[in-house]
């Protein structure tokens, strides 16, 4: 199958790797923060001092307490932290040790399977549509689709993540998916994709530009998701870490980690694990300059900002990238500049003609307006919504309308491109979660 | 730049709550937003880089594409004003000065009025100053007679400001063209003074600058000439202020009377430029205007009547006359009036251009249709949206049943 996106947008940005350059960062602790699982509301498991190993829980969801949230090491937990109202912020557990869990495998109905990855820890790494939420556990999925494209902005290409000895594994954890979903698996691979077919996979090329990696592109072409209908979609990374656990029985939580960004001289890759701290992936990293910083984990369009003393790497755990804060430059009528240096999908900025990198900052760069300019983020979605009409109704918090224009089809991550382009400025991927949410609240 | 930025960090409390000035605190972050780019940055979750477009830059190129045709109106209207003295040399300097001249007080008004209540209603509602009015405040005067008295200028932005736009909640939530509802306002209110054969040719001294025409000189537009001519089975031959014959290549450079900026299609087109390349205005709906206005322009030409005599005009003439060119341009491409889905943007284009030679050619009242049918059009924008995301939903509801009917 092939699926050819014209809309969309590689953003130039400088400070990819480029090099070679990979590191192993052994992380001294870890944290596992529950706020990067929309949907889940944690009840934690443990308490400080505990000895875990990896793959214990460290707490469960209070709705399916069988979907848990697996310790990433072996070791003690040393923090349980809480924020207002007791509202649990993360757990952080120190390594010591390489005890783990020992999962039984013997599954034989599909809710089995599904109750398997739950309880191992793999589920929550799942998002499901409708909501981009941390599936239930209790409905299997239509479909389920593997995204092996990482296109968003400085990504590193999808064979530094996986190798051809990852093929058995993926194959594996294939099978198992397809035991679940009453459907079909989909994997969407760019046209370098080196492995082949992956047995018990619908493969499925994608050309285009960004967001030709998102799995909601992939589900808008293939079969988009109608009221009432779940799909799950992951990534290829977690596909992998599925067909570890059943191949070993035992969780695997390396992670191969991007560190880079405009503001870094020499981005590297960082052989680590899953929340591991930024302090650890940033020792050695030189900035180009010595102006204020943002740290991302994540990419530059969908992302979380970490502080670079006590924060850990977030969930999905691909990539740290640093950028210019901006908040320490003053631009004289910056509207009306014609520096080449701006970037910009505007024929105004000559910026938009020369075929170079661009290294911008964290600043909005204009003022907040009402949504003035009209087909700006449609041209940002190769997908078959009307994004404003869409954004509109989620606006105004009109189910009907939200349900007829496809909101179930939707995340967040669908809307980042739209939200950077918009002249308005307006925060979108915002609005879509608030509205996903509030949709979910009103109808499960 | 330095010096500056002090000298706004230094006046900055004085402007925030509790400040002496606060009153004023909207109309001060305007002018520091305006001179400084925002140090605002991106949320903690959200998108972490923005473009580098914004809406202040959108406002100024589309004021940009309208220079050409601002300064080409200067020119006309002290070119028009010679030729009603009857002179035979066109000092071009003089000729700027005294358009200049003209036209000045006009935009001085427009801006002042318009932004003062801009700044009353963001001070108001404790929000940003908005930059739409840049372009708004710059279309009234060039939309309307130089001959428009300046207090009725001010009638007509203030009306239109506060009527059509800041009851709707501001810029980018009007319905209609902030200009042309000014535009309208006054020729409804004012029908007397404001349409005509008296207010299109500057007929005064410009701030004392150039010498008065005779009192009771008059001079029709070429379509006002049209629509009162009384001769039957032909287009009537349109005439200058000279009384010489006016052809289609003087419509075209714009050496006409009219209103202010509306008259050279050759400048509104240097314009169109300017926005299509920049892509600030909506090519679908500029070409479809054009259209509609040569398709409806044909029908009117094949069967024209003398009841109607602007039915005799060849479809291409309709183009060239009134502000038809200026409508297709500037105001038919605002895009918070216009239809937002591509579909949308035909249709709407090519029924103003149809409307627009209808109302021209078949209402003997109302010499030229442009503005009305932009207006209406801008009315059933929304309608036009409704019915293409209709096509959307309808999609969306078929693979369901579709779906749901293979399941059962």
């Amino acid at each position: 199958m092939k699926i050819q996106i014209k809309k969309g947008l590689d953003l130039p940005i400088a400070g990819g790797v480029a090099s070679s350059d990979v590191r192993s960062v052994p992380a001294a602790t870890v944290a596992v923060v529950p706020d990067d699982f929309p949907g889940f509301q944690p009840k934690v498991e443990v308490a400080q001092g505990d000895t875990v190993r990896l793959g214990d829980a460290l707490m469960h969801d209070k709705r399916f307490p069988g979907v848990k949230l697996v310790s990433p090491v072996a070791g003690k937990v040393v923090a349980v932290e809480r924020g207002e109202r007791r509202r649990l912020l993360k757990v952080v557990v120190e390594a010591a040790g390489d005890d783990f869990k020992k999962f039984d495998l013997t599954r034989a109905t599909p809710q089995e399977c599904i109750d398997l990855l739950a309880e191992s820890g793999m589920l929550a790494l799942i998002r499901r549509r409708p909501y981009d939420v941390v599936p239930s556990p209790e409905v299997r999925p239509r479909d389920i689709f593997v995204t092996a494209i990482y296109s968003a902005p400085l990504e590193i290409e999808t064979g530094r993540r996986i190798v051809a000895d990852d093929k058995s594994l993926l194959e594996l954890a294939a099978g198992f998916l397809a035991r679940i979903t009453t459907g079909k698996v989909y994997i969407s691979h760019r046209a370098s994709w080196t492995l082949g077919p992956v047995k018990g996979a619908v493969m499925v090329r994608v050309d285009g530009p960004h967001p030709a990696g998102n799995a909601g592109v992939q589900a808008a072409n293939i079969a988009p998701v109608n009221k009432g209908e779940t799909v799950w979609t992951l990534d290829v990374e977690t596909l992998r870490r599925i067909g570890h656990l059943l191949r070993h029985g035992k969780v695997d939580s390396h992670a191969t980690v991007a560190v880079c960004g405009p503001a870094v001289e020499n981005p590297y890759v960082a052989k680590t694990v899953v929340g591991a701290p930024v302090e650890a992936l940033m020792k050695g990293i030189k900035t180009i300059d010595s102006k204020h910083h943002r740290i991302v984990s994540g990419n530059v369009l969908v992302g979380t900002v970490v502080p670079a003393d006590g924060g850990y790497l977030r969930y999905p755990y691909r990539m740290l990238t640093v950028l210019d804060e901006g908040d320490d430059v003053d631009e004289f009528m910056g509207w009306a500049s014609m520096s080449p240096a701006k970037m910009s999908v505007s024929r105004t900025f000559p910026g938009h003609f020369l075929k170079k990198l661009f290294r911008p900052d964290a600043r909005l760069l204009g003022g907040r307006r009402a949504m003035i300019m009209s087909g700006e983020y449609d041209a940002m979605m190769p997908m078959d919504v009307m994004p404003e009409y869409l954004l509109k109704a989620i606006i105004a918090r009109d189910i009907e309308n939200m349900e007829r224009l496809g909101i179930y089809e939707v995340a967040p991550e669908d809307f980042a491109l739209a939200e950077y382009a918009d002249t308005s400025k307006i925060p979108l991927q915002h609005i879509v979660r608030e509205g996903l949410d509030y949709l979910r609240n009103e109808l499960e | 730049m330095k010096s500056l930025k002090n000298f706004f960090d230094k006046a900055r409390p004085s402007f925030e709550p509790g400040g002496k000035l606060s009153a004023l605190g909207s109309v001060f972050d305007g002018f520091e937003t305006f001179l400084f780019t925002p140090r605002t940055t991106s949320g903690p979750s959200s998108v972490h880089v923005h473009d580098a477009i914004d809406s202040k830059r959108t406002m100024i190129i589309v004021v940009l594409a309208l220079m050409p045709c601002f300064f080409f109106g200067m020119y006309n209207t002290g070119y028009q004003h010679w030729l009603a003295l009857g002179a035979t040399q066109f000092p071009f300097w003089q000729l700027m000065l005294y358009g200049f001249l003209a036209v000045i007080p006009r935009v001085v008004v427009s801006y002042f009025v318009g932004l003062g209540i801009e700044f009353a209603f963001a001070q108001w509602r404790k929000e940003e100053i908005q930059e739409g009015f840049l372009v708004t405040g710059i279309l009234i005067p060039m939309i309307c007679p130089i001959e428009t008295p300046l207090w009725m200028l001010a009638v007509a932005t203030a009306f239109a400001v506060v009527f059509a736009k800041e009851v709707f909640g501001g810029t980018g939530y009007n319905i209609v063209n902030v200009a042309l509802v000014a535009r309208a306002f006054l020729f409804f209110a004012y029908p007397a003074q404001m349409s005509g054969d008296k207010v299109f040719v500057a007929s005064g001294t410009a701030l004392g600058y150039g010498t008065a025409l005779p009192d009771g000189f008059t001079c029709a537009t070429p379509l006002g000439q049209i629509a009162t001519t009384t001769s039957t089975d032909s287009l009537v031959t349109v005439t200058g202020v000279d009384g010489q014959a006016l052809t289609a290549w003087d419509a075209f450079v714009g050496l006409i009377p009219g209103s202010f900026g509306e008259t050279s299609v050759l400048c509104i087109l240097i314009g169109a430029l300017i926005l299509l390349l920049s892509g600030m205005a909506s090519w679908r709906i500029m070409l479809g205007v054009f259209l509609g206005g040569l398709g409806m322009g044909l029908i009117t030409n094949l069967t024209a009547t003398p009841t109607y005599p602007a039915s005799f005009m060849p479809a291409w003439e309709q183009l060239l006359y009134g502000g038809f060119a200026f409508a297709a341009v500037f105001m038919a491409t605002d895009p918070v009036t216009a239809a937002r889905t591509n579909t949308g943007k035909w249709i709407y284009g090519i029924l103003i251009g149809v409307i627009a030679v209808l109302i021209r050619v078949y209402n003997n009242g109302y010499p030229e249709g442009a503005m009305l049918a932009v207006l209406l059009m801008n009315v059933m924008s929304s309608l036009i949206d409704w019915c293409v995301v209709q096509a959307n939903i309808r999609r969306r509801m078929r693979r369901l049943i579709v779906k749901t009917n293979a399941n059962e």
